[in-house]
Order: structure tokens, then sequence, then C-alpha cells
């Protein structure tokens, strides 16, 4: 059987891209597999582990539980994207000073998610950040140094 | 895994939406906010052959004051509903409930017309809405209907929904003065399913008691609430008799707990509730 294809537009990191996806695809795996943006991960493929997270029309969201199809005429932000403007670079440095990854898989989800409680006015609260991130598993640091470094980006040390 | 294959489509009306799920020939699924039947879906444990994409109806969104009821969408987003001054007024029960569902980048896309028409007994929203005694508006082939939430639910996973109908609006009172709202859950993690959860609505001369996470079904404890007056609310005694109330309650198992200490749970919850009324 054939899978029924569709074609769709949408802004990817600020480029305008059209393609034809079977409907079936889900957003992350378009981005990795027919884009080359494999900087959005691939973890528990039911939305619990967050290593997936990217920003749609703003705001973040599970790639893997959203159809590419459904990102049609929508603005599409990945790590990539967040890389390219310098808008996560402060978290990205906090990051890389507190040591807040070990074997990177979660890190880009987790500056995801970061940079939305950062940037949506969050304070260097440790359960409110601890909160905030719960849906980004990371299975190397404890988080501590991930809370680490969100407060040192609220906190201006970055 | 990744999801078997289906057929997809995203009608522009909800009419022609309603024509797709009566379609005899194929097994029809709506498709909301896909945060839950997209993963049941990659599961495997849910394979409609046609995805019925409710995303282009803006009809469903939204939020409206009409009187003495608040009027939602049914395609409208946890998110949303946080960021709604008519809902932190107008029903403070769900602003308490709503930062308990799972976590920001699930609450951008979830909504509450799914949550209601998928009725996982875990869920905050099924149980609020029952607390509240709000109703559900049924749009099918033949027109509306309304079924209010206690006739709703009717088991795991199973609503008054016809296959060929949609959940497009939820009409909830607007909560008046002299109420106050109890909300609290036990949950292994921020955002986790509920171990076991509570919702309350209480006035001078009324109670509501809604469990979650207990059963197979938000439950209401009428029986709890037969025990309880107003004065009682703040005085765990009083409180902790009334738990003999549970009894008449189907406490069911499951991964995270047995029915006993469900029940246990339940008069944990309750307490807690209530001993931070707002």
């Amino acid at each position: 059987m054939t899978s029924q294809q569709q074609s769709i537009r949408l802004t990817v990191n600020g480029e305008a891209v059209e393609c034809q996806v079977p409907v079936r695809l889900s957003l992350v795996d378009f981005l990795r597999t027919d884009l080359g943006l494999t900087g959005s991960h691939i973890g528990c493929e039911h939305g619990v582990c967050g290593a997936c997270t990217l920003f749609v029309d703003g705001a973040p969201v599970r790639g893997c539980l959203m159809l590419a199809v459904q990102a049609d005429g929508t603005e599409v932000v990945t790590i990539e994207g967040l890389a390219d403007s310098g808008r996560g670079e402060a978290l990205r440095q906090a990051f890389h000073k507190r040591n807040a990854l070990q074997c990177g898989f979660c890190t880009p989800g987790m500056l995801a998610s970061a940079l939305d409680y950062v940037e949506q006015g969050g304070t260097a609260d440790r359960q409110a950040i601890r909160e905030h991130l719960s849906g980004n598993y990371c299975r190397c640091t404890g988080y501590q140094a991930i809370v680490d470094a969100v407060c040192d980006v609220i906190e201006g040390r970055s | 895994m990744k999801a078997p294959d289906f057929a997809y489509e995203r009608p522009a009306t909800l009419a022609d939406a309603i024509a797709l799920l009566s379609r005899d020939d194929r097994d029809a699924a709506p498709l909301a906010g896909g945060q839950s039947l997209m993963p049941m879906m990659n599961f495997r444990m849910a394979r409609p052959d046609l995805l019925v994409d409710l995303g282009s109806l803006g009809e469903l969104k939204g939020i409206a004051a009409s009187g003495s009821h608040l009027e939602i969408g049914a395609m409208t987003t946890y998110a949303e509903l946080a960021g709604s001054s008519l809902i932190a007024e107008q029903a403070p029960l769900m602003a308490l409930a709503l930062p308990h569902i799972a976590h920001s980048a699930i609450r951008n896309r979830g909504t509450l017309g799914g949550s209601v028409a998928l009725a996982d007994p875990a869920a905050e929203m099924p149980a609020v809405l029952l607390a509240l005694g709000a109703e559900i508006v049924l749009t099918g082939p033949a027109g509306s209907r309304t079924v209010p939430a206690d006739a709703f639910f009717k088991g795991l996973f199973e609503t008054d929904r016809r296959p060929d109908e949609l959940v497009t609006l939820i009409r909830v009172p607007a909560s008046d003065q002299h109420q106050r709202h109890g909300f609290y859950e036990l949950a292994r993690r921020h955002g986790d399913y509920a171990m076991a959860g509570v919702a309350t609505v209480s006035s001078p001369d009324s109670l509501r008691i809604v469990f979650f996470a207990v059963s197979d079904r938000p439950v209401r404890a009428q029986a709890v609430e037969a025990l309880l007056t107003s004065e009682d609310l703040g005085d765990p005694a009083a409180i902790d008799k009334a738990l003999a109330g549970l009894d008449a309650i189907a406490f069911a198992e499951d991964l995270n707990a047995s029915a006993r200490t469900k029940r246990h749970l339940a008069g944990v919850v309750l307490k807690r509730a209530l001993g931070q009324l707002a």
C-alpha cells in the first residue's frame, strides 16, 4: 500500500520550505530525514522524554507528537535555528560553563524548554525551573547543573 | 515506534468534518491536539485508517462569557485556557488544575475537547468539569445535543459520544463569589499522570467532590459530600470521619498502586485540597 502524500509549505529556521511528505511522517522525522536537521533528537516517540522539543509558531511543542502535514503554514524553529540566530547563545554558554550535559542527547530539547522558561520571564527559583523542565529527561546530569545554568542566565551571570 | 499508515484529511468546516467521521467505509478518528492519540498510534494501540484533523476549524476555538456560563470551544488548548483572564476569574478551579497537566510543550497542543472526548481516568479536566457541573455539547449529522458531565463519562476511555459526533463546546457555569475551589493531585513527578487526585467546589450550601485516577472514570464522591457540612471543611477530624463515605467508590488499581492504596491516597488528596481552598 502506498502512503498518502501531501505537499506542505512552511518556514523552517527562517527559510521557506516546500515538500511532498507521507501524511504519517512526524514533524521531527521530516526535519531530520528530509531536511537533514538532526539537532532535534528522537527518544521515546510518545511525548515523554522531551528530546524532540522544538518551536512551532513561537511555542515549544513535541516534534514527535505532531505530523509534518500539521506543520503546513507554520513557522518552525529548531536548535539549529536557535544557534544561527544567537537566540539561545547565553543558555548554550551557561550549559557549557556549568557542565550541564554529558552525553548531550537531551540537550537540544532541554535548551528549547529552558529558553521558553527564560523568555517567559521565569525567575531563578530552582523548584520552578525543575517543574518547567520536568518534561525533559536527562539521564546523565541529575539536573543539578542544568538548573545551575538556567539560574546563571536569569541572574545575568552569563 | 512510528504510527501505522493512515489517510489524512483536514476539513475546513465542521459539517465536512462530521461527514468524514460518518463514512461507513472508514474507521475514522478525530485528531484534536494529538497529545494522546499520537502516542497511542505510535504504540499501535490505536489504528484508525482515517485521521480527521480538526486543526482548521476556527469555530471550535475560543472562550466566551455567556451570562451565567463560560463557553469554551473544544479545540481551545490548555495554554490558551491558562492564559485567559476569563478562565482565571470565572473558572478558577480550571486555573488551579491547568499547571498540573503534563508540560508546557504538551499544553501548547493539547485541547480541552480532546481530553474530554478521550476520557482518560487519570486526566484532570474531566474531573474538573464534573466538579463544576459543566455541560458537553456534541455535534453530529443530526445536529447538536447537550450532555451534562455527570452523564458523559461512562467508563475507561468511554463516553456518551457516538463515533460520528464531535465534542464541539464545553459549557462551564461561571463561578460565583460564594464558591471556593480545591484541587490536589499526587504524581511521581510534576506533569506525570496523577496517582490520585481530587477537585472540589464548595459553597455555604453545597459541596461537590470528584476524584480522578482512582477508578475507571472520574468519580463524584456523593457519600463523602453527604457527611460534610461547610463548617467541616477546615476540620481535619471531621474530614477523617467523612472518609467512611469512600466505601461507595469502586477503587481500581493501575500501574501506580493497588485499589487499597488508591483509597488511602484519595483521603490524603482530599484533606490536602480542603486544607488549601482557593
